[in-house]
């Protein structure tokens, strides 16, 4: 399991528009590199990352391996109601990462 | 001007010669607005990543002991306060001073009686950056002792001579010519206060040592190993150069 | 024992390193090159980042060292026509409104392998006027693509921070799918600089 920063107010107010900063360890392996024996080392990137908001997707980014290691993903969404936002991270040749979080709306 | 300027007016001037007389600065005043913004951020400092982990390890059970760091050392937020702010430190047993990671692994091997763990492998990183991050804000204090002052000697003689196929001292970058720019970067004065750190170059974190044989390697000079005497007296002397300076581990720097 | 630090010597960014101070043992005397930065020393394929993939560079590393470079990563060289291509498959034959597209990222980097970027859309981001999609590119990295991002109304703003890797001085595009239909885009020039000594 991949190490994971996610940072945003846990309480806001209905109708506030929230930022989201999410931060995963990964080396996101471009495939373009060589290693000492000059083969190219596989491509293994995280290609995709959503957030859901009590079940709807609210954001999507397909990544590709022009992002940088340890991708850093930050966004915005209205804070609607209270409930659970879950980030999903799915990668080329690992296992999904799947975090959850509460929120709180007034 | 007499009366309260008067005074407050000496205050100032006597300030300001203080500050003529130091003008050390740290990795940071030389980084970019970006790449400070990344290393305040808590939420997106990727070194945090690291000290995320270390908490984690700092309560794991190891070894035949079965004892984790808390077991001994409690809540990290209040014994290693400072800690990593004054390594490396003498160690009487070995009458010589050891680094941080190799303190930790002393600790692992000793008192966990556990497997000592690799030099930059991530568990090690961890709970160094861990460490290290309790000292975030406190001043350099390596001791001043008189059984450090050989290693120290070596330290600043490493510091100044001549090394690798370049013939350069990291003394000549460091001393002399900071503040320039060796192929559009500018140069940094050379102080630990950010270690172990995200360079932006490993896309990870790593070691003070790590980064020391980055700069060999740029002289084109054979790196000391990992852990090597060398190695340590040159991080006690940078250590003793940057004095006073706040630790603000873990760093960013390109 | 701390040591007092000289003032810098010469104008900035003369980058010469080897006088004063420490004795001269014959032809040590270097002068670095200060840094025309858009067109840095041809180095040896770079073990991180995308790769080295300027068309003079790579002429002169293969003209001047032969075979052993003959082995270098899969296509890793996208021109600008790579990037043209991609943005017609993006918008066909639509036309690129460009406006209401902003990037924010430093105009010259220390590092190509963690450079900040932030892309935001001017937008009401209603149901009826929102921005659905940003498609960031570039213009000299291995393959053009950078993000895909999508969003719609309950984002509230229309932007996506992170951070990329570019492999050259190049231009970064952003172009935003309103919900309309319509194009806009974007674009911001970056300067990158190398790492001096790295584990090469």
């Amino acid at each position: 399991m991949a190490r994971v920063l996610i940072n945003f107010p846990q309480r806001a107010k209905r109708g506030d528009i929230i930022e989201i900063k999410t931060l995963i360890q990964h080396p996101m392996e471009t495939g373009y590199r060589l290693d000492n024996k000059g083969a190219a080392i596989p491509r293994d990137i995280i290609n995709c990352f959503t957030c859901t908001y009590n079940g709807e997707e609210v954001f999507r980014a397909e990544l590709f391996p022009a992002i940088s290691a340890n991708p850093f993903i930050a966004f915005s969404t209205v804070a609607t109601q209270s409930g659970e936002l879950v980030f999903s991270w799915s990668a080329d040749r690992s296992q999904t990462q799947t975090e959850t979080r509460q929120i709180n709306v007034e | 001007m007499n009366g309260l300027l008067g005074p407050l007016l000496a205050l100032a001037g006597a300030a300001a010669l203080a500050a003529a007389a130091d003008d050390r600065r740290s990795g940071y005043d030389f980084a970019s607005p970006e790449i400070r913004a990344m290393q305040d951020d808590d939420t997106a400092n990727p070194g945090n990543l690291w000290v995320l982990q270390g908490e984690t390890l700092w309560d794991k059970r190891a070894g035949a002991a079965d004892r984790s760091c808390a077991d001994c050392h409690g809540d990290a937020r209040v014994s290693m306060k400072g800690v990593a702010a004054r390594y490396p430190a003498f160690d009487a047993a070995l009458a010589r001073p050891l680094d941080l990671e190799q303190r930790i692994n002393q600790c692992r091997t000793e008192h966990q009686r556990a497997e000592p763990l690799a030099w930059e492998s991530e568990d090690l990183l961890a709970v160094t950056a861990f460490v290290a991050r309790q000292s975030r804000g406190l001043p350099i204090t390596v001791s001043s002792s008189p059984e450090l002052r050989p290693f120290l000697a070596s330290g600043r003689e490493l510091f100044e001579q001549r090394e690798g196929q370049l013939n350069l001292a990291c003394s000549q970058c460091h001393d002399d010519n900071w503040g320039k720019r060796l192929a559009g970067n500018l140069i940094p004065q050379g102080h630990p206060t950010g270690y172990p750190l995200y360079r932006l170059e490993w896309q990870g974190l790593g070691s003070l040592q790590r980064r020391l044989r980055n700069c060999m390697t740029g002289v084109r000079a054979e790196p000391f190993d990992y852990g090597a005497p060398q190695a340590v007296a040159l991080e006690l002397y940078l250590m003793e150069r940057a004095r006073g300076m706040p630790m603000d581990a873990p760093a960013v720097r390109p | 024992m701390s040591r007092q630090f000289s003032a810098p010597r010469g104008g900035e960014g003369r980058g010469e390193v080897g006088g004063g101070g420490v004795s001269n043992r014959g032809a040590t005397h270097l002068t670095l090159p200060v840094t025309d930065v858009t067109d840095p020393l041809p180095l040896l394929p770079q073990a991180d980042g995308e790769g080295s993939s300027s068309p003079t560079r790579r002429r002169v590393l293969l003209t001047a060292a032969g075979a052993g470079l003959a082995s270098l990563a899969p296509a890793a060289e996208a021109t600008e026509a790579a990037m043209t291509e991609a943005i017609r498959q993006l918008i066909g034959e639509a036309p690129l409104e460009p406006r209401k597209v902003k990037l924010e990222l430093p105009s010259i980097v220390e590092n190509g392998n963690t450079v900040p970027l932030t892309v935001s859309v001017e937008s009401p981001m209603t149901q009826a006027d929102h921005v659905e999609s940003i498609h960031i590119f570039n213009q000299k990295n291995p393959q053009p693509f950078v993000a895909a991002v999508h969003l719609g109304p309950r984002a509230g703003k229309a932007y996506v921070a992170t951070r990329i890797r570019l492999a050259d001085s190049q231009r970064i595009v952003a172009i935003a799918r309103l919900s309309d239909g319509s194009f806009c885009s974007g674009s911001a020039d970056v300067i990158v600089t190398l790492a001096a000594c790295t584990e090469q």
